[in-house]
């Protein structure tokens, strides 16, 4: 497979988030201020990146009944190690991500990912896929960061773009985009337009509404 | 590849694979440790110096330079409620003489509202001085929220009554229910409140709902946080344990009539 395939086909045509919908909780979560939103993106895809190499290498010798554990084991110790990392580097943004650094473990993202590429394929192109996913979920994240934060706040990576009404300006902030739901809104939005845009991505209906053909029952 | 799922095989990747990890693991805990020291112990600066209301004045100075010059650390037995010089500030590990036996008393049931088990006997406190003498006194609180221990700080005017701020730099609530006890805008509510009532009861403490226009004795009530009960509870609570009897009480009385 080709590198250019590996690293950016998950950012559009088969987005983690958009197409195979997994790692929405952290995508809800963490989106309301975009520093924190970037250092997310950069820890979940070193994750992604180095659990995918690493169960690649280990994935000829990984007995089957027991390689769901061996990924969680290696997908585990690396979100430690990014967590101690953070705490040591970027104490105030650790802080704010609180939780979310260590629930990198069980987003679906990282594990899907070992599990459906890594299992089958060389260690080189599995970190590159690692990396491709990561780039994905990035994408849709640094979106949502970018509408939530401006127009939930006014402002930008912490600096003020449009002045607040309550300083003096004119920009009344819309403090629904600062809560979870608002995410939920926006990712919607998001895959109605990627699947505007790119038509095979529709998914076919599994059933058809049937026109009401018997009356009521007159006697009930 | 059927001889990977031999007992023999499947044993020898499992310790092998824990090994590495565990390695791993713990080598960047221990490499780290030092660092992750020194960027907490300046988030409890920067903490101390937030809930006196000095990091809108810091002029790009860094936060160890601004603690240096303004605040002046003093160690109190909570006893007595005076000043002690059997302990030196610099090397006293409060939270830890809380755990120690002999440095700290256990609470009954109904002393214990702030559900911390023991206290301490000994307590810093931190002494922002003016010209004028004392600003601000900064005083280090915790207490049982809903999952977790809120340790924070309350930073008095100099009239020892109204409060300046309020601010926690380490609990385990709910990120955005509990978690809002860290929101800038809940935190400003505290600003302009006062603890003692005239008898000199520690009243302050924390309603359900918000505090309203009607609202009887609004200066010693601060608004809930919805979604929060327990932890609004919890702030209530230690609030009331720190500024009792129990607490810092004995001292601030001291302290107003320039005994301590």
């Amino acid at each position: 497979m080709k590198v250019k395939e590996l690293l950016f086909a998950p950012i559009f045509s088969n987005n983690p988030i958009a197409l195979q919908i997994l790692g929405i909780c952290s995508a809800l979560a963490v989106t309301s201020s975009l520093k924190v939103t970037v250092v997310m993106c950069i820890a979940l895809t070193t994750v992604t990146a180095f659990s995918n190499l690493f169960v690649s290498l280990v994935r000829n010798h990984a007995p089957g009944n027991i390689r769901i554990i061996i990924q969680m084991t290696i997908i585990a110790s690396l979100v430690i190690v990014v967590d101690q990392v953070l705490k040591a580097f970027a104490y105030e943004i650790s802080k704010q991500l609180s939780v979310f650094v260590g629930l990198i473990i069980t987003n679906c993202i990282v594990m899907g990912r070992a599990e459906a590429f890594a299992m089958k394929n060389p260690p080189l192109p599995s970190f590159l896929d690692g990396v491709g996913n990561g780039f994905g979920y990035s994408a849709i994240l640094l979106g949502l960061a970018f509408i939530r934060e401006l127009f939930g706040t006014g402002s930008l990576y912490g600096y003020q773009i449009l002045p607040l009404a309550t300083e003096g300006g004119w920009y009344v902030p819309n403090g629904m985009l600062l809560l979870p739901p608002s995410a939920f809104f926006l990712i919607g939005l998001f895959i109605w337009g990627i699947r505007a845009w790119k038509k095979d991505q529709v998914e076919e209906v599994d059933y058809k509404m049937a026109p009401n053909t018997k009356p009521l029952p007159k006697e009930a | 590849m059927a001889n990977n799922d031999s007992i023999k095989k499947t044993l020898t990747v499992t310790i092998l694979l824990c090994i590495v990890c565990s390695v791993v693991v713990s080598t960047a805990a221990v490499y780290l440790r030092p660092v992750q020291e020194v960027n907490k112990s300046l988030d409890f600066k920067r903490n101390i110096l937030a809930a006196a209301g000095l990091t809108d004045q810091m002029n790009g100075k860094s936060v160890d330079e601004v603690f240096n010059q303004r605040v002046t650390t003093r160690a109190v037995d909570l006893d007595s409620g005076t000043y002690t010089d059997e302990i030196n500030p610099a090397d006293y590990e409060q939270r830890k003489a809380a755990k120690d036996p002999s440095m700290s008393e256990d609470l009954s049931a109904d002393q214990d509202i702030a559900k911390i088990g023991r206290r301490e006997d000994v307590a810093l406190v931190y002494l922002i001085e003016g010209d004028n003498g004392l600003e601000t006194i900064v005083l280090p609180v915790r207490g049982y929220g809903l999952w977790s221990t809120l340790y924070g700080f309350v930073a008095l005017e100099k009239d020892l009554n109204t409060v300046k701020g309020l601010g926690f730099y380490e609990h385990g609530e709910t990120p955005g229910l509990g978690g809002e006890v860290d929101n800038p805008n809940w935190k400003s509510l505290w600003e302009g409140k006062e603890v003692y009532d005239e008898e000199g009861n520690a009243q302050l403490t924390v309603i359900k709902g918000a505090v309203g226009p009607d609202t009887k004795d609004a200066e010693h009530k601060v608004d809930g946080l919805s979604g929060a009960t327990l932890t609004s509870r919890g702030v209530g609570n230690l609030v009331q344990f720190w500024l009792g009897e129990q607490g810092y009480e004995p001292f601030l009385t001291n302290l107003k009539k320039g005994e301590a």
